[in-house]
C-alpha cells in the first residue's frame, strides 16, 4: 500500500481524517459556538434582553454578591463569583454546597467524598436581586460542554474521545500538509461545477486559507487537556502530590485546612479596591474565597480577562479575616507555563475583542467547511467505483454507511442546534428540569434525522434536512421578537448588539443552508459525477 | 494485515513514545519543576503525531516498529540513567 511519501500520507490523511470526521464536525461545530457562549446564554434568557442592570463598581458588586451568599450559601467551603465585564452585566456566583452536619463533626473521619452539586446565582450587582431564576437554562454552556465532555456519558469518557478525535485530526492536518504539492495556489483555485474537482478546491480552500487557524486550535485544544492525555511527565515530578503540580502552576493558595473557629469574613469590596490598585488599575475578574466565615479563610483574587493573550492572569491571595496580602500580586510565572498559559488562551479566545472574535468565529466555520468537505469528498470519490462494481446507481455497503454518517452528522447537527434555540422560547418559562429538557430537545431532534439519514441516506433527505435546519434558523429573529426577546427593530435601535448579533448570525446561517438545500434541488451539476447522495 | 499493524504501532507505540519523552523532559530539563513539566508535556504533543506519520511512511512494517523502538529508547535510556543517578546520590 505504501508507495512514497506523498502517497503514503495521502492515505493516512484520508483515513485519520475520515474515521473521525463525524465526530469532529461536533466537536468544530460545538467550539464555534462556544466563542459567542456568553451571548448565547444571553439571547437564552428572553427576560434580561432590556434590562441591563444598573452600572457599579466592581467593588461595590463584590460587597453585593458577599451578602448575598452570606444569606444563600452559609457553611459552604468555597465560593467563585465572577464580577461584571463588558459582556457579562451581572455577578455569577457559584459555590460548593455546605456538607450535610453529620459530616461536618468534631472530630469526624473524613468520609468518602461525594459528588455534590454547585449552588449557583446570577446576582445583580446594584439590587443583588437573582436574575438566574427568570428562566432556567444551560444557554451557550451546553454547547462548550458538548464541545469538549460530550453529553449523555462520563465527562471523562467525553474527554478521551474528544482526545483521541482531536489527535488524529491533528495527524491529518500534518499528513495533508506534506501530501498537498501547491499550497500557495490552491489558495486562488476554485473550479465550481466540476464534481470531485470542485469538492476538493472547497476542502482546500477552506483548509488552507484558515491553516494557521486549524493548527493552533487542534494543538491548543490538545495543550487545555494535556496533564490528562500525557500524565507521564506530571507523575513522575510531582510523584505523591499533583495538587502540588497545580499549585506552582496556577498559583494560589494551595490546601489550607479549615480552623473550626467561626470569624467574619473581611468585606469583598476593599479587597478589591487593593488587588486592582496593586495592578495599576486593571479591573478584578475572579474571586475564589476559601472557608468563608472560618479563621483560615483566604480570598484570591484574579485579574480581568482582557488585557493579554493568556489565560494565566495575574492573582493575589489575601487573608480573609485580617485582609493581610499574603501572595505578591506581580509575580511572574516560568516561562514554559507562560507558554502554556498563552496557548490555553488562544484556544478559548477569551482575551478577543468583538472584531477578532468574528475572525475566530469564521474560522471555526471554515474548520466546519473543512470537515464535512473532507468527509463528503470521500464518499464523492468512492462513488464512481461502485457504480463501475455494482452498476449504475447502486452502491455497497461501506458507501451508503459513509452516506448516512455524513448525512446525519453534517445536516442532522445542523437540524438539532436551531431546535435547541426553538425549544429554548417554547417550552413553559416555569417548567421543571427546564435546562434538560431543552438538552433533550437537541438530541431528540438529532436521533431523529440520524435514523432517517440512515435509512434514507438519499438526495431528497438532505435538501429536507438542510431546508428544515436553514429555516429553524432563519426564523429564530421571528422567533426572538415573537417570544418576549428584544428584537431586531429594538436591538438595533437601542443598541444590543449582543442579541441583535446572535439574530443576524442565526439568519445569515439559515439563509447559507437554504441556499444549500436550494442547490441540491437543481439536476446534478455533472452528469458523470453526482453529487454526494444522489444514489438512493 | 500490515495497516492493522502500523495502526497498532501508531496508536499504542505512538503513545508509549510521546509519555516516555515528556517524562525524559520532565526529570532532565533544568529548570523550575513545573516548567520543565510542561515544557516536556509540550513536545510529548507534538512527538505523538510525528511518530504516527513515521509509522505510515516506514517503508516496511517491520521498519516502522524498528524505528520506533529506536526512538523509544532513547528518553527510555534517558530516564533510567536519571533514576539510578538519583539513588546512587
Amino acid at each position: 500500500m505504501m508507495g512514497g511519501l506523498r502517497l503514503s500520507m495521502a492515505w493516512l490523511h484520508t483515513w485519520s481524517g475520515l474515521l473521525v470526521g463525524w465526530i469532529l464536525f461536533l466537536v468544530f461545530a460545538g467550539g464555534t459556538a462556544s466563542y459567542f457562549r456568553d451571548e448565547i446564554t444571553l439571547w437564552m434568557k428572553p427576560e434580561l434582553h432590556r434590562a441591563a442592570p444598573a452600572q457599579v463598581t466592581q467593588a461595590a458588586a463584590a460587597d453585593r454578591a458577599q451578602q448575598v451568599l452570606a444569606q444563600r450559601a452559609p457553611g459552604s467551603p468555597r465560593w467563585y463569583l465572577a464580577l461584571p465585564d463588558e459582556r457579562n452585566p451581572a455577578v455569577k456566583a457559584d459555590w460548593i454546597p455546605a456538607r450535610p452536619a453529620a459530616a461536618r463533626g468534631e472530630g469526624a473521619a473524613p468520609k468518602k467524598r461525594t459528588r455534590r452539586a454547585f449552588g449557583s446565582a446570577t446576582i445583580d450587582p446594584a439590587t443583588g436581586a437573582d436574575l438566574g431564576k427568570v428562566r432556567d437554562t444551560r444557554g451557550g454552556d451546553f454547547f462548550f460542554r458538548l464541545h469538549f465532555d460530550l453529553h449523555y456519558m462520563s465527562a471523562l469518557w467525553g474527554r478521551w474521545i474528544v482526545g483521541f478525535c482531536s489527535m488524529s485530526m491533528l495527524v491529518a492536518i500534518l499528513s495533508g500538509i506534506v501530501t498537498h504539492k501547491r499550497i500557495f495556489k490552491d489558495f486562488f483555485t476554485f473550479r465550481p461545477g466540476k464534481g470531485q474537482r470542485s469538492w476538493l478546491d472547497a476542502h482546500n480552500a477552506t483548509a488552507v486559507l484558515a491553516l494557521p487557524y486549524h493548527l493552533m486550535i487542534t494543538y491548543t485544544g490538545l495543550v487545555t487537556l494535556m496533564f490528562m492525555y500525557l500524565p507521564s511527565g506530571v507523575n513522575s515530578v510531582y510523584p505523591e502530590r499533583s495538587a502540588a503540580f497545580y499549585q506552582d502552576l496556577n498559583g494560589g493558595p494551595g490546601d489550607v485546612k479549615p480552623a473550626g473557629v467561626a470569624a467574619p469574613l473581611a468585606a469583598l469590596g476593599p479587597l478589591v479596591e487593593r488587588a486592582s490598585s496593586a495592578w495599576h488599575g486593571a479591573a478584578v475578574g475572579r474571586i475564589v474565597v476559601n472557608l468563608p466565615g472560618d479563621a483560615n479563610a483566604t480570598v484570591t483574587l484574579t485579574q480581568q480577562e482582557g488585557h493579554g493573550l493568556t489565560h494565566d492572569l495575574p492573582s493575589v491571595t489575601f487573608n480573609g479575616v485580617t485582609g493581610a496580602m499574603l501572595t505578591d500580586p506581580g509575580k511572574q510565572s516560568g516561562a514554559a507555563v507562560q507558554t502554556r498559559g498563552v496557548m490555553y488562551g488562544l484556544h478559548v479566545g477569551r482575551f478577543a475583542d468583538p472584531l477578532v472574535r468574528a475572525l475566530f468565529f469564521l474560522s471555526g466555520l471554515a474548520g466546519c467547511a473543512m470537515v464535512a468537505t473532507g468527509v463528503l469528498m470521500w464518499a464523492v470519490k468512492e462513488r464512481p467505483k461502485h457504480n463501475k462494481k455494482h452498476g449504475m446507481g447502486r452502491i455497497g455497503f461501506g458507501l451508503r454507511l459513509v452516506d448516512g454518517l455524513n448525512l446525519g452528522s453534517i445536516a442532522g447537527l445542523l437540524l438539532a442546534m436551531p431546535v435547541f434555540f426553538w425549544a429554548n422560547r417554547l417550552l413553559p418559562a416555569a417548567m421543571a428540569q427546564r435546562p434538560e429538557a431543552e438538552i433533550a430537545w437537541f438530541f431528540m431532534a438529532w436521533a431523529v434525522a440520524f435514523v432517517a439519514a440512515l435509512a434514507w441516506p438519499s438526495r431528497p433527505m438532505w435538501r429536507l434536512q438542510l431546508g428544515l435546519g436553514g429555516a429553524l434558523f432563519a426564523l429564530v429573529p421571528v422567533l426572538n421578537a415573537a417570544t418576549g426577546g428584544a428584537g431586531l427593530a429594538t436591538s438595533l435601535a437601542e443598541g444590543i448588539w449582543a442579541i441583535a448579533g446572535f439574530d443576524l448570525v442565526c439568519l445569515g446561517l439559515g439563509l447559507m443552508l437554504l441556499y444549500a438545500a436550494a442547490r441540491l434541488r437543481m439536476a446534478p451539476l455533472v452528469k458523470k459525477l453526482p453529487l454526494a447522495g444522489s444514489a438512493a | 494485515m500490515g495497516v492493522a499493524l502500523r495502526t497498532i504501532a501508531a496508536i499504542g507505540g505512538g503513545y508509549g513514545l510521546a509519555s516516555l519523552s515528556t517524562q525524559a523532559l520532565a526529570i532532565t530539563l533544568p529548570m523550575a519543576p513545573a516548567d520543565a513539566v510542561v515544557t516536556g508535556t509540550l513536545t510529548g504533543l507534538v512527538v505523538y503525531p510525528c511518530a504516527v506519520m513515521w509509522c505510515f511512511a516506514a517503508a516496511t512494517v517491520t521498519r516502522a516498529c524498528l524505528g520506533l523502538a529506536a526512538c523509544c529508547a532513547v528518553p527510555a535510556l534517558v530516564i533510567l540513567v536519571h533514576q539510578s543517578a538519583a539513588v546512587a546520590a
